[in-house]
């Protein structure tokens, strides 16, 4: 990886990455293309994060579906941990709480492939620094 | 790709279910289903909406309508008018108190203004192993400009200007702080991150580090660069291992990048950071003993002054600040000073984040600006109490807080009003009690902790606290006397006054603000050797009522101690003097002929 020689190279890499992560978050790359963010602090894990992480891996892979699975850090809903937002393309990001491998199951089925809304999803109240 | 072209959200947190917010759903969709609409309008429940006292809230998608306060009899109404029709319901939507005016999209209401996330900007966003991520998101920004745009001195006025106390608990302004290590003149200094965090009941320090442990680096570097540090150390509990892990692949990161190391974007500055693992004593998050245990010395704590900024780590001049507080510094430098101290009161800029823990529904993490109310902080984002128990108090501020009560509940919250109200903010740790919790005890357990995390240094913090656990633990065991309880107060008030460090200074801070808020708990325990809460064993007698008590043995079965006897078919007793008052017999009674005298 090339270091980081002045600002001026950081900004341009800036621009790069946020291009490449907005191209990834508004699906111009792929139609199908989901985002699943899995919630893994501490609390998370505890809570079994990380077979779910594995299952959606796993069986996105297996029924085919393009979706990029990634790892975070608290989203602060410690109460309903394990956490996942799921972001398909052209829509806002969701998230759903207590998801288990059933839930999990039945966000794949009813969520991604139908854009059905499925039972728990958690309201975000906040806001972002982004819009202040 | 979505079949459904509309949905209706119910939520179905606890406080909305209590008010029917099952039979709202239920409504929902036999109304669809009489239009014809169920495969066009689809109708979930959600997790909490956080907005209980408006309950129960259906919101509408895709134009975000907020319904507050729906009855299952409005179900036909949003049906037919909204989902038909294209007319929203005016006379559910949310009114804006101050405005006295209907919000129908609830992007715009002033509820959803009460969480800013700054410090927490990216947890829950970014791949936190992945610094293109951060980079992405303005990462390393605020060090390039501070490199390049900024020298030292300036940049510590901003961080002066924006009022950015540190969220440690002693609140204690960070660019004075940065600004006197930045006087002292030494051949080498030392930018500390204090990450270990000691509270009962706070994990925001953690969070962040597992969350975005770029933003720590970053804004340690920015420190360096203002108080001419080349070197940073951050002191982590070793119990936090994720958080360690997640340090070091972002220092790894950082320095491939060369965003830490020599020369840093080619301005010449060079910083890098290592790690120091604590073996997680509560009195090294005290900043002399803190330094003291990088040293490889006895985590104890010595007189300020010296204070570190001038003889610190290995004697040379130190800046010690908290996880959060640096999290707060790179979206300081990148949107301004006055940007940052637009929020917040008057003397407590910004936000402070808290973890919600304890008797309430949404646990969690939470970030608010200051001046936010405990009661919109409970009953609002928290989502009220368990099980619709009444409120009791809650505790802030760890074991050197107090407990805040009902009376308390509407007073903005900062530095100096909980301080005012017999409280402290501390790291932000926030346990919510109901009224099935006795403040005796609350008292006692923080006692037990001081007392086992005092180092032993000075005689009030180690022989004091231990004379104050004993007294709170005869209390609890209905020996107590009212010399007692004068007692308690005046050898706190002796340790508060003589203590060497914090902890011992504030250690009596429980015992003193339950009994200046529940003094009548004292005195039930005392005069009428009874425990209100139900929650002190020795205070407590099981007895069979033998009106309702048919003999099914259940109970004589299950007791662990053997204390009840009676022929079967007879109403049985439970003989006190064996009774370890367990419990075990009222969960199996059939009959609630079991109760607590």
């Amino acid at each position: 990886m090339t270091k980081v020689k002045s600002l001026a190279d950081l900004k341009k890499m800036k621009e790069e990455l946020q291009a490449k992560i907005e191209v990834r978050e508004k699906g111009e790359v792929s139609e199908n293309l989901v985002q699943i963010k899995v919630a893994m602090a501490t609390c998370g894990i505890a809570a079994g994060a990380k077979p779910i992480m594995e299952f959606l891996i796993d069986e996105l892979d297996k029924r085919g579906i393009n979706a990029v699975v990634t790892q975070t850090g608290c989203m602060g809903y410690c109460y309903a941990e394990p956490t996942i937002e799921v972001k398909l393309p052209g829509k806002d990001p969701v998230i759903f709480g207590y998801v288990d491998k059933k839930k999990a199951d039945e966000i794949i089925e009813k969520y991604i492939k139908n854009g059905e809304l499925v039972d728990g999803i958690i309201p975000t109240n906040y806001e972002t620094i982004d819009n202040k | 790709m979505a079949k459904y072209k509309m949905h209706i959200l119910v939520c179905g947190g606890t406080g909305c279910r209590a008010s029917s917010s099952d039979a709202i759903v239920e409504k929902f969709k036999s109304e669809l289903a009489a239009n014809n609409l169920e495969n066009d309008v689809q109708v979930i429940m959600t997790g909490c909406f956080g907005f209980c006292e408006k309950g129960p809230i259906v919101k509408v998608l895709p134009d975000n309508t907020f319904y507050t306060q729906v009855k299952p009899e409005d179900a036909a109404e949003i049906v037919k008018e909204h989902v038909i029709k294209g007319r929203k319901v005016n006379r559910l939507l949310y009114l804006d108190p101050a405005k006295k005016e209907h919000v129908s999209d609830s992007k715009h209401m002033g509820f959803y203004r009460k969480q800013i996330r700054i410090a927490l900007r990216n947890c829950g966003f970014i791949n936190p192993e992945n610094i293109d991520e951060y980079i992405a998101r303005d990462g390393y920004q605020a060090i390039g400009k501070v490199l390049t745009e900024f020298d030292p001195q300036q940049t510590i006025d901003i961080i002066k200007k924006s009022g950015l106390r540190g969220r440690g608990g002693g609140g204690f302004p960070t660019g004075l702080k940065w600004e006197i290590a930045s006087k002292n003149k030494a051949d080498q200094k030392y930018v500390v991150c204090n990450a270990d965090e000691g509270d009962p009941g706070a994990f925001m320090d953690r969070s962040v580090l597992e969350g975005d442990p770029h933003s720590v680096l970053e804004a340690m570097s920015i420190c360096g660069y203002c108080i001419g540090a080349s070197k940073g150390l951050i002191y982590i509990r070793a119990e936090y291992p994720l958080a360690i892990k997640r340090l070091k692949v972002a220092i790894a990161q950082a320095r491939e990048y060369g965003l830490l190391g020599n020369d840093i974007m080619g301005t010449g500055f060079s910083f890098d950071v290592e790690l120091r693992y604590g073996a997680g004593a509560f009195v090294c998050g005290e900043e002399t003993a803190l330094i003291h245990s990088m040293e490889g010395l006895r985590g104890e704590p010595t007189n300020k002054p010296p204070f570190p900024a001038e003889s610190g780590y290995m004697g040379k001049p130190t800046n010690v600040n908290n996880v959060e507080t640096f999290a707060n510094v790179c979206p300081i430098i990148l949107k301004g000073a006055d940007w940052y101290s637009s929020i917040g009161t008057e003397k407590s800029k910004g936000t402070k984040v808290f973890a919600l823990a304890g008797k309430i529904n949404n646990v969690g993490l939470i970030e608010v600006p200051m001046g936010i109310t405990l009661r919109e902080v409970i009953f609002e984002i928290g989502g009220g109490i368990k099980n619709g128990k009444k409120f009791k108090a809650v505790q802030t501020g760890g074991p050197s807080g107090g407990c805040l009560t009902e009376k308390h509940l509407d007073i903005p919250i900062d530095f100096d009003n909980l301080i005012a109200a017999g409280s402290m903010m501390g790291s932000g740790g926030m346990i919510v009690m109901d009224e099935d919790d006795c403040m005796v005890s609350v008292a006692k357990f923080y006692l037990d902790f001081t007392v086992e995390e005092s180092c032993g240094k000075c005689a009030p913090c180690r022989i004091g606290n231990k004379r104050l656990y004993e007294l709170l633990d005869k209390i609890t065991k209905g020996e107590g006397t009212m010399d007692d309880l004068d007692r308690l107060r005046n050898l706190s008030k002796v340790i508060k006054d003589t203590a060497l460090c914090g902890l011992g200074q504030t250690s009596p801070n429980p015992v003193l603000s339950t009994l200046d808020n529940f003094y009548d708990e004292y005195l039930a325990h005392v005069q009428d050797k009874k425990c209100p809460a139900g929650k002190c064993k020795a205070l407590m007698k099981y007895v069979i009522d033998p009106e309702a008590c048919v003999g099914c043995t259940a109970c004589a079965r299950n007791c662990p101690v053997n204390a009840i006897s009676g022929e079967r078919k007879k109403p049985h007793s439970i003989n006190t003097a064996i009774c370890i008052k367990c419990g075990a017999c009222i969960e199996k009674c059939k009959f609630d002929a079991i109760s607590i005298k």
